[in-house]
């Protein structure tokens, strides 16, 4: 019922619009179709320039509601997002000068320059020096923006420092898994054919490789503050994206094609939390890549912390070898040969062990 | 009348030799239906656009109604929808279903088919003084292979597992596994299938307009005489013959991989617990396929709102276009560069950086052409005496909304950047208004002016102010804000943002957006009302040149039969921008140049 009388008020809206248009149509008849003609120019050169002031009121008022509510004033969690930040300031201000120019030009000149009685339009039909100034001038504001741009662009893509942590990321419909390489400093390898073999190796790893038996597998990603992080990026089924909009990041991840990103971590979460006055912040991994139905919930956490923090985090994850063979754990044997309630160990102190 | 001999009349009009009169006899079925008549084709094309663009937009409303509260049910979606709006609320499935058909629809059957199906077949032989397309029985099947796509496309509404919901740019692997996404099972196929019919169609029109641009001008119309709109659509036809065949082998190998068991874009994949045997392909190959027609496809849609705005600027400032030579090089430039440009929509795909510097670099050198056709449609307007004739209105508006996206593209464009707005809201802020919001503006603006020459009758004018004011104020107020959201990293293609620290404080924004495009919506319907009830009880057109102004088409009979002029094709002495010369307000290009004229 309330359907019903909604879609019968939207039909009478339309009904009066109408029938109003309709009249006006008789009016401007009676009138004399030129007498109405200027009077609608009249109005509508005066809409022009209505709309271009209240246009440009809304631009700040849009900008005064929603600047607050971008990333920007928290400023870039990365010591290379900084420069992302700095390259937008300078293409906002570029561009927003030739946005307020011209639009004030378009609706300026369709206001002054509409119909009047006895007024000649002027014939001019081109101008070399002009056409050359127009350009010419776009031409050098772009160089800059492209010099800009290109020297960031592969500062960031370039290779990442040497003594980068490194971590790999794993994209599947629809979650986010992280391996560490341990004490080693090596992923062991991986083979999609491996893929439950055994049973739970749910990102194919090669057990056969001694460098995997002490990779981390973890769902949330531990990242120390102030050391470049260098991400290797996977996806098991289909194109993912590993966005990470705090740090001004962001890297398909494809089935097949290994990718790599990686950056440097400059607040921890905590100190994040003080920065936006948001108790509740957390680092987020989006997924950016239309993935499928559950593109929109494929969410990851990332934890900044201090070194300190990091390292004990670390220590506390089992290596992935251990959970999945559960007969090769070091610590599960020296239980059972110590016959002591070696599992009620806290897990730090498992994985510690020689 | 055979069309050989129309085509020889056509040839042999000029010198004035064949008087010559149509006296074929035209069932309905010839006239209306299978019609190869270009003004008639061109009106199916508008009209099977037209319908396109109500359902693609309807799409979009439906789904901006999840954005707009994702908690909300309503339960007469189930009533239409069923199972795919279970207890009143859209399932993500169905979310993305409509997601990608909105931008399959606008993208292709609107705004290439909609927009140059209606304007190159109407335009061409009327603009260039020519009985009929070189080809009038392409120009047919162009059309006719356009319905039965667009049939195709319809029927993939209905399929169990329901339409492509991939994204319209349909990426494999997601687009290549049932088991990924129930839209890549059967509507996948469809999508497909419907594609290539929708290829053959745009390959058969585009040819033709080539050909006749090239072969069939009237005397004195050489090509520097041409009006911008048919440069524009001749343009806007190399870019489609040369980029969609592309498109189609990439839809070939895709259903190749689909369904013959083939691994062109498929490797080292695991899907849904089961391992796949395909190895050795590359997801990322399908990327550049898709965008060597993906980008050019985005100037396909745009250069013909570039033509006829041009055109009807240059109409109702009652001034000559400005650096007409300067247009026309810039549409050259714009066209040579959308060819090499492709690969910044793939700045992180792990494109190679420095393949990427130099899309960098290609891409921001296309804001040089665009640049001048800004300070020329400006200076235009410069010292002019407006018309603010409805499609005036809505010329003016395409310059504004080309200039607003244009210079987000700058963003976008400069990879380093568009590490962090790639996939976000900016991205459709920034392409719903240089590429959907002012390309629709330029079919407006060209429905608005030549639909007295197509239907002999006006639009109402009141009904058309009101149209072109909500729409402005409308699309502003829905992509603008959109720009911030994109700042703030919110994502693309999300079904609900409710669960993310990140993006949840847009809520409000979002319902705002959302009651803003219901409005908007609301006013195409007035338009379209405006549309078909002027077709028949419209006023008449009295004039044969209601605009005043100075191109071949307003030669014609006021309605014209196949053939377009009942005489002779006149000949052409001059361009067709002779307005407000030596006094004069207008000198149609008809007029023969006296001796006492001075030269521009």
């Amino acid at each position: 019922m309330k359907e019903l009388l909604f879609v019968a008020i939207i039909v009478m809206v339309f009904v009066v619009i109408f029938q109003i248009a309709k009249a006006s149509e008789y009016v401007s008849v009676l009138k004399g179709e030129e007498k109405t003609r200027k009077q609608n120019n009249k109005i509508n050169g005066f809409l022009f320039i209505v709309f271009l002031i209240v246009g440009l009121f809304g631009a700040w008022y849009c900008n005064h509601l929603y600047y607050g509510k971008t990333l920007f004033p928290q400023g870039a969690a990365s010591v290379e997002g900084e420069k992302i930040d700095l390259m937008l300031y300078i293409t906002i201000t570029v561009t927003g000068v030739v946005f307020v120019i011209t639009q004030v030009l378009l609706f300026w000149f369709a206001y002054k320059y509409q119909e009047s009685d006895g007024k000649k339009a002027f014939y001019f039909p081109h101008n070399t020096k002009l056409e050359l100034l127009w350009t010419t001038v776009p031409a050098i504001f772009l160089t800059v923006l492209v010099v800009f741009g290109l020297k960031y662009w592969f500062k960031m893509t370039g290779d990442a420092p040497k003594d980068a942590v490194l971590v790999e990321i794993t994209g599947h419909q629809f979650a986010w898994d992280m391996r560490y390489p341990g004490a080693d400093g090596k992923l062991g390898k991986k083979n999609y054919k491996l893929y439950n073999n055994p049973s739970g190796n749910t990102l194919g790893v090669d057990f056969e490789d001694p460098e995997s038996w002490d990779d981390l597998h973890t769902t949330e990603m531990h990242l120390p503050l102030g050391k470049p992080v260098k991400l290797v990026i996977n996806a098991m089924d289909v194109i993912h994206d590993v966005g990470l909009s705090h740090f001004r990041m962001k890297m398909d991840a494809v089935p097949g094609i290994p990718t790599t990103l990686w950056f440097t971590p400059k607040y921890t979460t905590e100190e994040m939390k003080k920065r936006t006055g948001n108790p509740n912040f957390v680092y987020e991994i989006s997924c950016d890549q239309m993935c499928g139905k559950g593109h929109f919930s494929m969410r990851g956490v990332i934890v900044v912390e201090t070194e300190e923090e990091y390292n004990k985090w670390l220590a506390s994850q089992k290596p992935e070898y251990y959970t999945l063979f559960p007969d090769k754990d070091p610590s599960k044997k020296q239980a059972v040969a110590t016959d002591t309630a070696a599992t009620s160990k806290p897990m730090a102190q498992l994985t510690t062990n020689p | 009348m055979s069309t050989a001999a129309l085509h020889e009349t056509a040839q042999h009009e000029v010198h004035g030799d064949a008087h010559h009169e149509h006296h074929h006899q035209e069932t309905f079925i010839t006239k209306y239906i299978f019609s190869q008549d270009h003004k008639t084709i061109a009106k199916q094309f508008l009209v099977t656009g037209i319908i396109w663009a109500f359902i693609g937009g309807l799409f979009s409303v439906i789904f901006r109604l999840q954005l707009a509260d994702p908690n909300a049910t309503y339960p007469f979606l189930e009533d239409f929808l069923g199972h795919w709006a279970k207890g009143g609320k859209l399932q993500p499935e169905f979310y993305y279903a409509l997601v990608t058909m909105h931008g399959t629809i606008l993208v292709f059957f609107v705004l290439t088919a909609g927009l140059s199906g209606t304007f190159a077949n109407f335009l061409i032989p009327l603009q260039i003084g020519a009985r009929d397309m070189a080809s009038p029985m392409l120009n047919m099947l162009s059309y006719w292979f356009f319905f039965l796509a667009s049939v195709i496309m319809m029927s993939s509404l209905f399929v169990q597992t329901g339409p492509a919901s991939g994204g319209w740019t349909i990426y494999p692997p997601l687009s290549a596994l049932g088991e990924a996404s129930s839209g890549s099972k059967i509507g996948m196929d469809l999508w497909l299938v419907s594609m290539a019919m929708f290829i053959v169609s745009s390959l058969l029109g585009g040819l033709n307009y080539i050909t006749t641009i090239l072969n069939m001008r009237t005397k004195g119309m050489s090509m520097t005489r041409m009006p911008l709109t048919i440069w524009a659509l001749f343009f806007t036809a190399v870019l489609g013959v040369l980029s969609f065949p592309v498109l189609l082998s990439g839809a070939i190998l895709l259903l190749f991989d689909r369904n013959l068991g083939t691994s062109f874009y498929l490797s080292d994949i695991v899907v849904a617990g089961k391992i796949m045997p395909n190895e050795g392909g590359s997801a990322i190959l399908f990327q550049h396929l898709f965008w060597f027609l993906g980008h050019p496809e985005v100037y396909i849609i745009l250069l013909p709102a570039m033509g006829m705005s041009s055109e009807i600027l240059s109409v109702n400032s009652r001034k000559p276009i400005f650096g007409y030579m300067a247009m026309i090089g810039s549409l050259f430039a714009i066209t040579i560069l959308a060819f090499l440009v492709w690969a910044h929509h793939m700045f992180v795909t792990g494109l190679n950086p420095f393949l990427g510097s130099v899309f960098v670099l290609l891409t921001l050198l296309i804001a040089v052409p665009s640049a001048i056709k800004v300070f020329n449609w400006l200076t235009t307007l410069w010292k002019g005496n407006i018309r603010f004739t409805p499609a005036m209105m809505f010329a003016i508006g395409f310059v504004s909304l080309f200039i607003s996206g244009g210079l987000t593209g700058i963003f976008l464009g400069n990879s380093a950047l568009d590490i962090h707005l790639h996939d976000t809201y900016f991205v459709i802020a920034h392409f719903h208004i240089v590429m959907g919001v002012a390309s629709f503006f330029g079919m407006y603006a060209g429905v608005y002016h030549w639909y007295p020459k197509m239907f002999g009758r006006y639009l109402n004018n009141t009904l058309s102010y009101i149209h072109f004011w909500i729409t402005i104020v409308g699309a502003y107020m829905i992509f603008w804000p959109m720009h911030y959201e994109g700042l703030a990293g919110m994502p693309r293609r999300y079904y609900d943002f409710s669960n993310w620290e990140s993006f949840k404080n847009f809520g409000g924004l979002n319902q705002f957006i959302s009651i803003i495009a219901l409005l908007v919506f609301a006013a195409q319907l007035l338009f379209v009302i405006n549309f078909f009830y002027s077709i028949w009880k419209g006023r008449k057109v009295t004039t044969l040149n209601p605009w005043n102004a100075n191109t071949l088409e307003w030669t014609t009979p006021i309605r014209p039969g196949h053939g377009n002029w009942p005489g002779d094709i006149p000949e052409v002495h001059r361009w067709p921008y002779d307005y407000a010369k030596d006094g004069k307000d207008f000198i149609p290009q008809d007029v023969p140049v006296g001796d006492d004229e001075s030269k521009h």
